[in-house]
């Protein structure tokens, strides 16, 4: 079973997609859910709400008001246009960021969660151990919260890897620049081939399969986020 | 004095209004009831909480006052929780390092060794936390707060998550902190028995107030207290390992005021130890015992006599030298001895406990 050109490039465009989103939206995340795992703020209910909400709308409700506000009248396209720089509405940037907005729950909740599982005596405990905040952040709560970034970033990559009605409505199709893997899956099954579909969906369903064993046996190897690190190769 | 505190804070059914200060030296208690406000008194200390009307000072540092506050971190102090709060993803080693790392080499007054071989940890070095037992993660934790090279030291109820095996095995390592070390410690506790082995002072919290501050000595047996009428009140006295005997299995250790015989100790003469005498094991003679099992007879004067919780009984304190013994005699013997202030007697002592 081998890909066509055009379909392995699609693949290939999904993957690039799927890998700078993650690295993208992980550290960006990151803060977001350190903030909401303190607790302290009374914005915290609505703004865990609003992080929360691509995981119940349809993804072409995201799409749509993507494709405005991106589009030459919206406020971030008319931003991006009056600095002199590339139209992001059928571009690849374009994807990355209709993309980050899509996955964004998939990194902050873990990491939340994480982070809220850490305690806050642990970095009592560092802080009279002469550790700065950003110090603790780093040597305390990082390490301690190692699960939730890696679950973070495969649910990150492999959400984006399947992502559909945003990139339909932000990307259009564009061979090599926004045709992403899901794409061409559906240009295929329109056009009655099922054997390219079936191809490129039997891919995806094992690249998604691997991701996802993956996850679970680094996360399930071992109980509570210590173990975890210690069973990391860098450790 | 070493550290200046004066705290005020009302939340609903908890006030607390303290104003108080701790010796530069040695063991401070803040010995009081769960819920008199001894941890949220620390934790102001620690300045891992920031509380509006607080004034903290340490020696010639404003750590706190109504302008300025200095995170925790830097401030120079060693904190112990009550649970030991290791750091999971380190091994006894690294958590011995997570503060010893962070000081540049000329701040660090300890290396090391010296506070693993104080703490006794040598052979668990490579655990991870979840491998020890309570005693030894307390253990490591205490010497987790000396690698920072604290200037105070904080210590929450360290024993009071542990059973009774592990608190004996972590009590003589406080008390070697105790006789090694120059750092001033503030000890939390809700135990009289920790207290009477540790401290050196006391401090009294009562609902949210400062009841009584001082001596131990003193605190024990003062009669206005209520330490002084507890069912285990009691006296605790400073003394000089003087002789053994083998042959009887006894020790000899002189106390202020004569000298008492207790179970053989293997302690080297003119060792400093300190031994508890409970009210409820001292009873008292007008003359000299003549024929009689109890060895340890010592010349006292009444300071005064005090009702017991226990309408038969009443406790007596007596002046041994310039300490205080306290004494529980029931109500009818000192009627009929005449017991009143000022008479000379003879305290007979049933049980001396050395404290070690």
């Amino acid at each position: 079973m081998s890909l066509a050109d055009t379909d392995a490039s699609a693949l290939w465009l999904s993957l690039r997609l799927a890998a700078i989103t993650t690295a993208l939206l992980v550290p960006l995340g990151t803060p977001l859910a350190w903030w909401l795992a303190g607790g302290r703020a009374r914005w915290r209910v609505l703004i865990d709400a609003l992080v929360s909400v691509p995981l119940v709308l349809p993804p072409t409700v995201l799409g749509f008001y993507l494709l405005v506000l991106l589009g030459p009248h919206g406020w971030i396209g008319a931003a991006v246009h009056a600095l002199g720089l590339k139209a992001l509405v059928f571009s690849f940037s374009g994807l990355v960021i209709g993309s980050m907005v899509y996955s964004l729950p998939f990194v902050v909740q873990p990491l939340r969660d994480a982070f809220e599982s850490v305690g806050v005596r642990m970095l009592e405990a560092a802080a009279t151990l002469r550790a700065s905040p950003w110090d603790r952040f780093f040597s305390v709560s990082v390490p301690l919260a190692a699960r939730g970034f890696v679950t973070a970033a495969v649910l990150t990559f492999a959400h984006t890897l399947g992502e559909f009605g945003v990139v339909l409505m932000i990307g259009g199709s564009i061979p090599g620049r926004t045709r992403t893997a899901s794409i061409a899956i559906f240009d295929h099954a329109e056009a009655l081939d099922y054997g390219a579909a079936n191809r490129l969906s039997a891919t995806l369903i094992v690249i998604a399969l691997v991701l996802l064993v993956g996850l679970y046996a680094v996360t399930r190897s071992a109980r509570g986020p210590t173990a975890m690190v210690r069973t990391w190769p860098w450790r | 004095m070493a550290l200046a505190l004066s705290l005020a804070l009302a939340r609903p059914g908890f006030t607390l209004q303290v104003q108080c200060e701790f010796a530069a030296r040695g063991v401070t208690a803040l010995f009081g009831r769960s819920g008199s406000g001894k941890t949220t008194l620390l934790r102001c200390i620690a300045g891992l909480e920031r509380f509006a009307r607080a004034r903290v000072c340490f020696d010639d540092e404003v750590w706190q006052d109504e302008s300025r506050f200095v995170p925790t971190h830097r401030r120079a102090l060693g904190y112990v929780f009550q649970e030991a709060s290791l750091f999971p993803h380190h091994d006894v080693r690294g958590n011995l390092e997570f503060g010893f790392r962070r000081l540049p080499r000329s701040q660090r007054k300890i290396q090391l060794d010296e506070a693993v071989s104080l703490l006794g940890l040598e052979t668990l070095m490579q655990h991870r936390s979840e491998q020890l037992s309570g005693g030894e993660r307390q253990r490591v934790a205490i010497a987790r707060a000396l690698l920072a090279s604290p200037r105070l030291l904080l210590l929450d109820e360290p024993l009071s998550s542990l059973d009774e095996t592990s608190k004996a095995e972590i009590l003589p390592h406080l008390e070697r902190l105790h006789d090694s070390l120059s750092i001033p410690m503030i000890y939390v506790s809700h135990a009289l028995g920790e207290v009477m082995r540790v401290a050196d002072q006391l401090i009294l919290l009562d609902d949210g107030r400062v009841r009584a501050a001082g001596r131990l000595q003193e605190l024990l047996t003062r009669e206005d207290l209520p330490l002084a009428h507890l069912e285990n009140a009691g006296a605790v006295l400073e003394g000089t390992i003087e002789a053994h005997d083998p042959a009887y299995h006894l020790s000899f250790v002189s106390i202020p005021g004569g000298r008492v015989a207790l179970a053989l100790k293997a302690l080297p003469i003119g060792h400093r130890v300190r031994v508890r005498v409970d009210a409820r094991d001292v009873s008292v003679a007008l003359k000299p015992p003549e024929l009689t099992s109890i060895s340890n007879v010592l010349p006292a004067t009444v300071l005064d006599l005090q009702p017991d919780r226990d309408p038969a009984q009443v406790t007596v304190r007596l002046a041994l030298g310039n300490e205080r013994l306290l004494a529980r005699v029931t109500r009818r013997s000192a009627d009929q001895l005449g017991l009143a202030r000022g008479m000379p007697l003879y305290a007979q002592i049933k049980s001396v406990a050395l404290i070690d």
